[in-house]
């Protein structure tokens, strides 16, 4: 009983383990003791992605040019919209999470049951999201140039009210007939699929680029706030350094920026996204735990408050990736 | 269940308020990006992302003492789980950054170029 139970069972033993100097029974101070380390965590990898984000912070790709899809909206220029949504979702689903603690400690089975019942759909919900958002991600929607130095070279053209805007690989790029083919299994030199080739080739960017008087090269460079546009002349210089035909994101390289940005964003929302999939795993079976009465015979729901812990850390986590991401 | 059952509902809902307005007074500080906040920098950083780190804390200050219910519990708890991080995190981004931009300044001041 004193195993599960917080301090009624505390007697004044001080040696038999009956003493709780912290006031929390073993199980949720240990909870806490896991948030603890499992914070330290995150708070290197998120330090990690600021020393690199320092380090090439005159390059550093800008997040609100990123991530500016939003669901059914296609070509809207949305930043910001869908991860102020994916967070609400997320702090939503915390509320939910502590109504049902609170709920517990007044013993309510079926007000407890709800609550959490609506705490996983938040979490799937949120699970889904993410999943959308790397899909955006990974398939990219302009393409991009990479340098033989490793530089990303980006397309844009004066826009009507004279600003810069993008330009996809495919509005532009010449097509030049070409013997090259995907090598797949079926019909390579060795058992194993080749990366699978870009739309285009290098020659046909540049010779596109070379057709169209419009299109400038953009590069990786901040001033004033803005990526460098290269005058005309310059772009042409510049576009014989090509190199890689880039296409949405992967681990290698992506069409953002920098190589690190992608492989953060990948390994930090996916550590948090692994988190949070855990975290519905584990609702799910003190949910079921709830509806069968388990702890309704134990007197006592702090197993949920225990799991809340866990679900608001993941919150948590959250609040702060939301922050280096995408606003800062 | 060291403290009362009475019920917080209404403390629960007033957190969730607040986290929902500080919430949308970021995004719309991140999509409006006003110029005088945008283009004036503090130590390295134009004010508003200071602006938002510092919201980012106390939506963080929220979720620990209301939801994670750190302001119920004992001071030797929450003491013992608070003070490791604010001094760890603390010190490692303090060292972090500062590397982060000395090899900045290295890139962009001695004869080694980042060549991209």
């Amino acid at each position: 009983m004193a195993a599960t139970v917080t301090s009624s069972a505390t007697t004044g033993k001080t040696w038999d383990g009956g003493n709780e100097p912290m006031g929390a029974s073993y199980g949720k101070m240990m909870m806490w003791f896991f948030i603890v380390s499992d914070a330290l965590t995150f708070s290197g990898f998120l330090a990690a992605y600021g020393f690199s984000r320092f380090k090439f912070i005159e390059t550093w790709p800008i997040a609100d040019e990123v991530f500016n899809h939003f669901p059914f909206m296609h070509g809207v220029d949305a930043p910001m919209y869908y991860v102020a949504f994916m967070t609400f979702i997320l702090i939503f689903s915390s509320v939910t999470m502590v109504l049902a603690v609170d709920a517990g400690h007044q013993l309510k089975k079926t007000k407890v049951a709800v609550y959490m019942a609506l705490t996983i759909v938040g979490g799937f919900i949120f699970l889904g999201s993410q999943a959308w958002e790397w899909k955006n991600f990974i398939k990219g929607e302009y393409g991009a140039i990479e340098t033989k130095g490793g530089a990303i070279l980006q397309f844009v053209k004066q826009g009507e009210n004279g600003s810069y805007e993008r330009v996809k690989l495919a509005d532009f790029a010449a097509h030049i007939e070409t013997d090259r083919i995907n090598n797949t299994r079926s019909h390579g030199i060795w058992f194993e699929d080749a990366a699978a080739l870009p739309s285009f080739t290098v020659e046909e960017v540049a010779k596109g680029l070379e057709a169209h008087p419009e299109v400038l090269i953009r590069t990786e460079v901040i001033k004033d706030k803005h990526k460098t546009v290269l005058s005309r002349e310059e772009s042409l210089v510049r576009i014989k350094d090509a190199q890689y035909v880039v296409e949405g994101a992967n681990l290698i390289r992506n069409e953002y920026g920098h190589k690190l940005f992608a492989n953060f964003f990948f390994f930090i929302t996916g550590f948090h996204g692994f988190h949070v999939f855990s975290g519905v795993m584990i609702n799910i079976i003190i949910f079921l735990n709830v509806l069968l009465g388990t702890y309704e015979r134990r007197k006592s729901y702090e197993m949920v408050e225990k799991v809340g812990l866990y679900w608001h850390f993941v919150d948590l986590v959250w609040v702060f990736v939301f922050t280096f991401f995408y606003l800062v | 269940m060291a403290h009362t059952h009475e019920s917080n509902t209404k403390r629960i809902w007033t957190v969730f308020g607040l986290l929902s307005v500080i919430t949308i007074v970021e995004v719309a500080l991140g999509i409006v990006k006003p110029d005088f906040l945008f283009k004036t920098d503090l130590f390295k950083m134009h004010l508003l992302n200071w602006i938002f780190i510092i919201l980012t804390v106390v939506k963080a200050y929220y979720i620990m003492w209301a939801f994670m219910h750190l302001e119920g519990e004992k001071a030797n708890l929450r003491w013992s789980i608070v003070a490791p991080l604010v001094f760890l995190i603390i010190y490692l981004v303090f060292i972090l950054l500062i590397e982060g931009n000395y090899v900045f300044d290295v890139f962009q001041g001695s004869q080694y170029k980042w060549i991209f």
